[in-house]
């Protein structure tokens, strides 16, 4: 069905304000666009690993959800969702649920890239049905900053500050996202807030409606971490997918689709210069970290395109 | 009328699984438990239950798994040993504050370092802070009864605490022995059904579980916490009672052997009992008026209980098969130092630590330690009370 | 007895609060007025609105409320002022100015 913008934007919001996250924190967009992108007839579990989503959305007695919500810790909820999985399965066995149970998984990096791959990867691989979602706020924002496998290379982490001999985060990005795509699992997807969000209600919807494991990769600034104007948050988004930093695609039952091609790729810098976090990369003497930067993005996009084309 | 059958402990927990037919049984395999899952996997594998096996990845994920499908409405199991216990530890308690009625196979071994796979206490015992039901098994028989009981428990409302059933691994989960077995019919009805007031997949009510829980909370549900443990003491001994009128089995927090008179008593859990009923026996006939006290539920823990049993005694030994490295006791040792507290008369308490990483006790280990309580009883010294029993050493040891 | 969730607060003893820290029911975090964090505000201006909904969805905070195709005023009880929405809207149509002076 051709997506209806004002229709979907119309349908009851699921994940309701008086949340604790940051003014701007692009994880409320996510969790708006995922339940917005279920069937409203459908029921939801939503499942989360410990973060910044996790203390915000239910600070008790306060739940931002409107559907079922469970917490456990930080690296486990895949397993939770397991858990979640062969409960809905036993019910419907027995006959005792009528209604179509979804389970949508959240977690920022450090619960996807890190400390919850583990769980994440056995959930996979064992075919659990339900669609992950990862936050990708590129470091570990609700300790304080500090870098993840997903902070990119030359960031400014409160454990890979810049100073005066470094250049921040030494090594490069996880690339989470293609090693979910490994895993054989029926649909992956990266996506980030561009345009009018279509791109991630559509994605949405196909991981939540694709029997089997789904994962969904979104980059998801916070302005904290990531050191700009919380008002930027549409434009750095837009730069991360013009510079090809972040491309947007997804692979089907292993066929990868590129969903969007820059018609100017646009240099790195234009995506790195909106954010405080890489402002030692533009001093005197640091040229070299931007040209490592475009180096990897270049190649990481050749490699992408190898793959869609 | 029981079934007479023969068979190890973990095939006992195997087949009270089988008859309860949990909903989800979510399983990673580590020795001596490993045979639980197993014995189950082929279960669903003939299409005897319709359990949902979920095969996870990790005794980590394994927890997390059950607290899903708990919270979710379902009734989940899980079974681990040792190091699988640890790597649980986190979600131990995470599950015991959502307040879930988990339901844990325990097969008792060692902690690693080094690696161990014998028996020893130190894997649940590590766990006895972390706000489960633990009950200890001597026997195939006793394991597969406990587990029978453990839902009924658990699960009461004023309860609504995970619950953890211990076997000695390999002396129990491992020997087989005589069984009385239950019918199918009989044990569905006694266990009953799940029927919590609010899980995740009600149709009419969401619910959110595992909140952010700030100062003026968080104190306030470990209080309900707590309470609840208090609770699942009367709850054991209910359960306990029902299930006595309909297998004839009879079960309590502790059990009594030659206690009435007894001068000197040993406090243990789990097989050694069986070694340390057989040494009574024999030292009745000599005259000595020896006894037991073996603890059935750890926790909650039967303080009023034990002192009571022990308030006639004029020396005990509390046999620790861990080691707390408090440096001055184990656990069980502790607790029991605590309970004898309010006693007008005090006796004369020291610890063995002893049986670590499956160090044997035989029946002369266990008369060393009666004997060495008439050497206290005689000289009126009570000498160290902190040892240890069965090593190898240089020097002469008490024990 | 139990309080139903609404009813829970920092007063409440412990024999009333829910079991577990467990919440049944939806949405309470409405009652937790978030609006109250705001520096910057944006003020919807309808009449250079054209309803095409971008800034919506954008909302981290669902506080664009959007009935039958049509946006509404902000929720001001809890919008905390991020300004995404104002430099989203391609018709100024959302201005954003310091909490206390005019639009």
């Amino acid at each position: 069905m051709a997506y209806n913008h004002k229709k979907e934007l119309s349908k009851p919001e699921r994940f309701a304000p008086g949340h604790r996250l940051c003014s701007g924190c692009g994880a409320g967009i996510l969790c708006r666009a995922m339940t917005r992108a279920l069937d409203e007839e459908d029921q939801a579990v939503i499942v989360n690993a410990t973060g910044c989503l996790e203390v915000s959305s239910f600070l008790y007695p306060y739940t931002a959800w409107t559907d079922s919500y469970i917490h456990g810790a930080f690296e486990n909820a895949s397993a939770i969702g397991s858990g979640v999985e062969a409960a809905i399965k036993m019910k419907q066995k027995k006959g005792e649920l009528d209604a179509n149970v979804k389970i949508l998984v959240i977690g920022g990096d450090g619960g996807t890239y890190d400390i919850g791959f583990q769980s994440l990867s056995g959930a996979m691989e064992r075919g659990t049905d339900l669609t992950y979602f990862c936050y990708d706020n590129e470091a570990y924002m609700n300790t304080g900053i500090q870098r993840s496998s997903s902070t990119p290379r030359f960031a400014n982490a409160t454990t890979t500050p810049a100073g005066k001999v470094s250049t921040g985060k030494v090594q490069n990005k996880k690339d989470l996202t293609q090693i979910m795509a490994a895993h054989g699992i029926p649909y992956v997807a990266q996506t980030t807030y561009i345009g009018n969000l279509r791109d991630l209600h559509e994605k949405a919807n196909r991981a939540i409606y694709t029997p089997g494991p789904a994962f969904v990769n979104v980059m998801s600034p916070c302005p904290r971490g990531w050191q700009y104007p919380t008002e930027d948050l549409a434009l750095i988004c837009k730069m991360a997918v013009e510079t090809c930093v972040w491309p947007m695609y997804e692979v089907i039952e292993g066929t990868w689709y590129l969903n969007y091609e820059p018609k100017n790729k646009l240099p790195v810098e234009e995506f790195m210069k909106l954010q405080g976090r890489f402002r030692h990369c533009f001093k005197p003497g640091n040229e070299w970290t931007i040209e490592e930067a475009q180096n990897y993005v270049d190649r990481k996009w050749e490699e992408l395109l190898s793959k869609v084309n | 009328m029981s079934i007479k059958d023969r068979m190890s402990g973990n095939e006992a927990i195997a087949y009270a699984m089988k008859q309860i037919e949990p909903d989800v049984f979510a399983a990673f395999p580590i020795t001596p438990s490993t045979e639980i899952p197993q014995y189950f996997a082929q279960y669903v594998a003939d299409g005897k239950v319709s359990t949902e096996f979920v095969t996870v990845e990790s005794e980590h994920s394994s927890m997390s798994a059950c607290m899903g499908a708990q919270a979710a409405g379902c009734r989940a199991v899980t079974a681990t040993s040792s190091a699988g216990l640890a790597f649980m530890y986190e979600m131990l308690y995470v599950v015991a504050s959502a307040r879930l009625p988990v339901t844990l196979a325990c097969v008792n071994r060692a902690l690693t370092g080094p690696i161990n796979i014998n028996n020893d206490h130190s894997d649940s015992m590590g766990a006895r802070d972390s706000g489960w039901i633990q009950l200890y098994a001597e026997n195939n028989q006793e394991a597969y009864d406990n587990y029978l009981q453990a839902m009924r428990i658990a699960e009461r409302p004023d309860v609504r605490l995970p619950i953890m059933i211990c076997q000695d691994g390999f002396i129990t989960s491992h020997a087989v022995e005589n069984i009385l077995l239950e019918t199918d019919e009989k044990v569905k009805a006694f266990v009953g059904t799940y029927e919590p007031e609010n899980y995740l997949l009600n149709p009419d009510m969401p619910l959110a579980v595992g909140p952010y829980d700030t100062c003026p909370y968080y104190m306030e549900h470990k209080v309900q916490q707590a309470q609840a443990m208090k609770n699942a003491k009367q709850a054991i001994l209910d359960v306990a009672a029902d299930f006595e009128r309909t297998f004839g089995r009879r079960y309590g927090l502790i059990e009594e052997y030659c206690m009435e008179d007894a001068e000197a008593a040993l406090v243990l859990i789990g097989s050694t009992a069986g070694t340390a009923r057989a040494c009574i026996d024999e030292m009745r006939r000599e005259g000595k008026k020896v006894g037991l006290i073996k603890i059935r539920s750890f926790r909650p823990f039967p303080a009023e209980e034990i002192a009571k049993a022990l308030s006639g005694v004029r020396a005990a030994a509390v046999m620790d098969k861990s080691e707390g490295f408090s440096g001055c006791g184990g656990p069980v040792y502790a607790e029991t130092c605590a309970a004898c507290i309010t006693l007008p008369k005090v006796p004369k308490l020291i610890d063995v630590v002893y049986g670590l990483g499956g160090r044997d006790c035989r029946m002369e280990d266990i008369r060393r330690v009666y004997d060495h309580l008439y050497e206290i009883l005689e000289t009126g010294e009570t000498g160290p009370v902190y040892l240890h029993m069965g090593q190898r050493s240089n020097e002469k040891e008490v024990l | 007895m139990i309080r139903k969730p609404q009813d829970i607060n920092e007063s409440t003893p412990w024999q009333e609060m829910t079991i577990g820290g467990e919440i049944p029911g939806a949405a309470t975090s409405v009652a937790t007025m978030t609006g109250e964090w705001r520096s910057n505000r944006p003020v919807y201006i309808p009449q250079n609105c054209k309803q095409c909904l971008l800034c919506a969805p954008f909302c981290p905070d669902s506080s664009i409320p959007v009935k039958e195709g049509k946006r509404l005023g902000f929720d001001y009880d809890h919008c905390k002022g991020c300004g995404i929405c104002y430099r989203i809207c391609p018709f100024s149509a959302i201005d954003f100015v310091k909490e206390g002076e005019q639009s």
